[in-house]
C-alpha cells in the first residue's frame, strides 16, 4: 500500500516536472509581458512533432533530436515574437486571448495535414526503457532521467535568472519596465530573448513529455489548461511558484486519476478553482 | 499600470451620442430578413433555427464581453445548463416548452449568480482562468454523470408538447424555426432596451475606466453581478431553444470549443454593438455549413488565421468597418 503510493507519488512528481517545464516560458511571457498567450502549447507541441521527425527521418538518436527540438522551437518562438506578438504587448487582454485561440487553431490544423490526427510513436533508447529497483521501489527509467533532467534545468535557470547580468535585466523588466528601459536596458531584445528561451524550453517538454503526454493534433487545447493552471496558481513570472504549482498539479492530478478514477480530472478543476479563489494572484504572485 | 481603454470603442465620435431608443429603418429591413427566409428558403429551415439559437447566444456574451468589458473563456458553461434543464425536464415527462424554457433560463441564471461573485474578485487573468475552469468543471461533471446525462453518448429521448398546445414540432422544423425566432426577437427588444437604459450606459462606463466608475458612485460590483446573470440566464434560454429544437442534448453544449467559437463569432462581427453579434453569428454558421463541409481541417485553420488577421488589422469586426465607413460618408456629405 504505503509502496504503492510510493510509486504513484513519483509518476505525479514526474508528471509534475514536465508541466513545469513546459509551463515556466508561459508563466515569463505572463510576468514579464504581461501578455495572455493561449497558444503556448502549440510551442510543446511543434518540439514533440520537431522530435520525431529528426528521429524518423533524420535518423538521430532521442537523446541528439532533443537539443534539437529546443533549438528549432525557440527559432520559431524569436520569429512569432519579432513579427506578430509584439504588436499585441499593448493590447487588451481580450485580443490578446484571440489572437493565441487563433494561432492556436492554425498550429492544430498544420499538424493535421502533416502529420495526420492519429498518436505519434517515440523510440525511447534501449536503456531508458526498463525500470530502476530503489528501496525495493521500481520506478521507470525514464521518468527518473525526466526529473533528473528537470531538477537540472531548474538549477541552470535559478542560475541564470539570479547571478547573470541578463537574469539581472530580466528581473528589472518584471518589476518595472519603464524604469528598466530608463536604465538603458534593451527592453525588447530581453523580451524576445525570455520569449525564445520560454518557447524552446516549451518545445524541450513538449520533446521530452511524448511518452507521458502523447502527441496528437489536439494537444495545445488538450494541456492549454493545465499549462495556464500551473502559471496562474503559481503566481506569473515566479519560477519556485511555477515549480510549486506543477509538483502539486502533477502529484494531485495522477493521485486523484489513480484512486478515484470515477470522478477523473474533476478533482484538479475543483483544485484550481479553489486555489484560485484563496490566492487570487497565486501563491507567489508579485501583482496583487 | 494604465488601464488600457478599449481601442475599437475609443476613438469613434457616434458612440460618443446618448443612446436612444428609437428603431431605425434599417434595423426593420434587417429583422425582416429571417421572417423572408423562411418562405424563400423552406429547405434551410434547419440551419436557420441553429442559426437564431446561436444567434441569441452570442447576443448573451456581447451583453458581458462587449458591454460591460468582462472576458469570459467558459460561456457555454450557462449554454449548456440551459439545455440540460430542458432536456432533462422533456426526458422525465414535463414536455411543455415555453416553461421549460424559462426555467432552462433560471437555472442558467442561478449558477450564473453564483459563479458571478468568483468572475467579479479579479482582473482579466483571474476571470479567464475562473470561466474556463466553471466551464471544464461542468462538462467533466456532465460527462461523469452518465446516469443523468448519458455522458458522451448525449441525452435522447427528449420528447417535447405541441407548442402553446397547438403546433407540434414538425421535422421540416418550421414551427422550430418560427419558435426560434419569436424568441431572439422578444429577448432582442428586452436586451436592446437594456443596453440603452442608464443601465446599459454604466455599463460601458465600467468597461472603458473600471477605476473611474466607483468615484461617481456607481456599485461596480452589483453592475457586474447583475449583468452577468443575466447574460447567464439568456445564454440558458438559447441551450434550452436548442435542446428543445433538435430534441437532444449532446455533450459538447458545454465543450470549450463552443466557447471559443463563440468569441470569434463576436469578434467577427463586432463586439459591444448588438448587431454585431447577430452578424457574426450568421456568418460564422453559415461559412461552417459550406467551408467545414469540404474540409474541417482547413476550415479550422482559415477561422484561426481570421482570427489573428481580425485581431492584428481590423478591430471592432464588420459592424466596426461598417460604422468607420458610414461616418466618413456622412463627414464627406457635410
Amino acid at each position: 500500500m504505503l509502496t504503492n503510493f510510493a510509486g504513484i507519488l513519483f509518476d505525479g512528481i514526474a508528471y509534475g516536472s514536465l508541466l513545469f517545464l513546459i509551463g515556466i516560458g508561459l508563466s515569463v511571457t505572463m510576468g514579464l509581458m504581461n501578455f495572455i498567450n493561449l497558444a503556448h502549447g502549440a510551442f510543446a507541441m511543434l518540439g514533440g512533432y520537431v522530435c520525431v521527425v529528426a528521429m524518423t527521418r533524420l535518423g538521430l538518436p532521442f537523446l541528439a533530436a532533443l537539443p534539437v527540438a529546443f533549438i528549432v522551437t525557440a527559432v520559431a518562438g524569436v520569429i512569432l515574437e519579432r513579427t506578430l506578438y509584439q504588436r499585441l504587448y499593448q493590447a487588451s487582454h481580450l485580443d490578446q486571448v484571440l489572437f493565441s485561440i487563433g494561432l492556436t487553431f492554425m498550429a492544430i490544423a498544420a499538424a493535421t495535414y502533416f502529420w495526420g490526427p492519429g498518436q505519434q510513436p517515440v523510440q525511447l533508447p534501449e536503456f531508458m526503457r526498463g525500470q530502476v529497483r530503489v528501496h525495493g521501489l521500481d520506478l521507470v527509467a525514464y521518468r527518473l532521467f525526466l526529473i533528473a533532467l528537470v531538477i537540472a534545468i531548474t538549477l541552470a535557470l535559478v542560475w541564470l535568472v539570479t547571478k547573470t547580468r541578463f537574469g539581472a535585466q530580466v528581473r528589472a523588466a518584471v518589476d518595472n519596465q519603464q524604469a528598466a528601459a530608463g536604465m538603458g536596458i534593451h527592453v525588447n531584445r530581453i523580451f524576445a530573448l525570455t520569449f525564445a528561451l520560454g518557447s524552446g524550453l516549451a518545445g524541450l517538454g513538449g520533446a521530452l513529455g511524448i511518452d507521458v503526454l502523447g502527441l496528437d493534433p489536439t494537444f495545445p487545447v488538450k494541456y492549454m489548461v493545465y499549462f495556464l493552471l500551473v502559471v496562474s496558481v503559481g503566481g506569473a513570472g515566479s519560477i519556485r511558484g511555477t515549480l510549486v504549482a506543477a509538483l502539486i498539479l502533477g502529484v494531485f492530478d495522477v493521485t486523484g486519476k489513480y484512486y478515484v478514477p470515477e470522478v477523473g480530472a474533476f478533482v484538479i478543476y475543483a483544485l484550481m478553482v479553489l486555489l484560485l479563489i484563496l490566492f487570487p494572484a497565486g501563491l507567489y504572485g508579485r501583482r496583487a | 499600470m494604465t488601464v488600457v481603454a478599449n481601442p475599437p470603442h475609443a476613438a469613434n465620435s457616434t458612440l460618443h451620442r446618448l443612446p436612444d431608443g428609437r428603431w431605425h429603418r434599417i434595423e426593420i429591413v434587417f429583422w425582416l430578413l429571417p421572417l423572408a427566409a423562411f418562405f424563400v428558403l423552406p429547405g434551410y429551415l434547419v440551419l436557420g433555427s441553429q442559426i437564431l439559437i446561436v444567434s441569441l447566444f452570442a447576443l448573451s456574451l456581447d451583453l458581458i464581453l462587449g458591454y460591460a468589458g468582462i472576458v469570459s473563456l467558459g460561456h457555454a458553461a450557462f449554454f449548456g445548463v440551459g439545455a440540460y434543464t430542458a432536456g432533462l425536464l422533456a426526458v422525465h415527462g414535463w414536455g411543455e416548452p415555453i416553461s421549460g424554457l424559462l426555467l432552462a433560463g433560471a437555472a442558467a441564471a442561478a449558477t450564473g449568480y453564483l459563479v458571478s461573485f468568483l468572475v467579479v474578485r479579479g482582473e482579466d487573468l483571474a476571470r479567464l482562468m475562473v470561466t474556463l475552469g466553471i466551464g471544464l468543471l461542468l462538462y467533466e461533471a456532465a460527462n461523469k454523470a452518465a446516469f443523468i446525462t448519458g455522458g458522451v453518448d448525449g441525452l435522447s429521448g427528449v420528447t417535447m408538447w405541441k407548442l402553446l398546445g397547438v403546433f407540434p414540432f414538425d421535422l421540416g422544423g418550421k414551427v422550430a424555426y418560427l419558435y426560434s425566432l419569436a424568441v431572439l426577437i422578444l429577448l432582442f427588444v428586452l436586451m436592446r432596451r437594456l443596453v440603452n437604459s442608464p443601465f446599459g450606459l454604466s455599463l460601458r462606463g465600467l468597461r472603458e475606466g473600471g477605476k473611474r466608475m466607483p468615484a461617481i458612485g456607481a456599485p461596480v460590483r452589483r453592475r457586474q453581478i447583475m449583468i452577468f446573470t443575466i447574460a447567464a440566464g439568456v445564454a440558458g434560454i438559447a441551450g434550452g431553444l436548442l435542446a428543445q429544437t433538435t430534441q437532444f442534448v449532446g455533450l459538447e453544449v458545454l465543450g470549450f470549443p463552443r466557447s471559443a467559437e463563440l468569441l470569434i463569432m463576436l469578434v467577427l462581427g463586432g463586439a459591444g454593438r448588438l448587431y454585431g453579434a447577430l452578424i457574426g453569428a450568421a456568418l460564422f454558421m453559415v461559412a461552417q455549413e459550406f467551408l467545414s463541409g469540404i474540409n474541417p481541417v482547413y476550415w479550422q485553420f482559415w477561422i484561426g488565421l481570421l482570427l489573428v488577421v481580425a485581431v492584428l488589422f481590423a478591430r471592432g469586426g464588420i459592424m466596426g468597418a461598417a460604422e468607420a465607413l458610414y461616418t466618413r460618408l456622412r463627414r464627406k456629405g457635410k
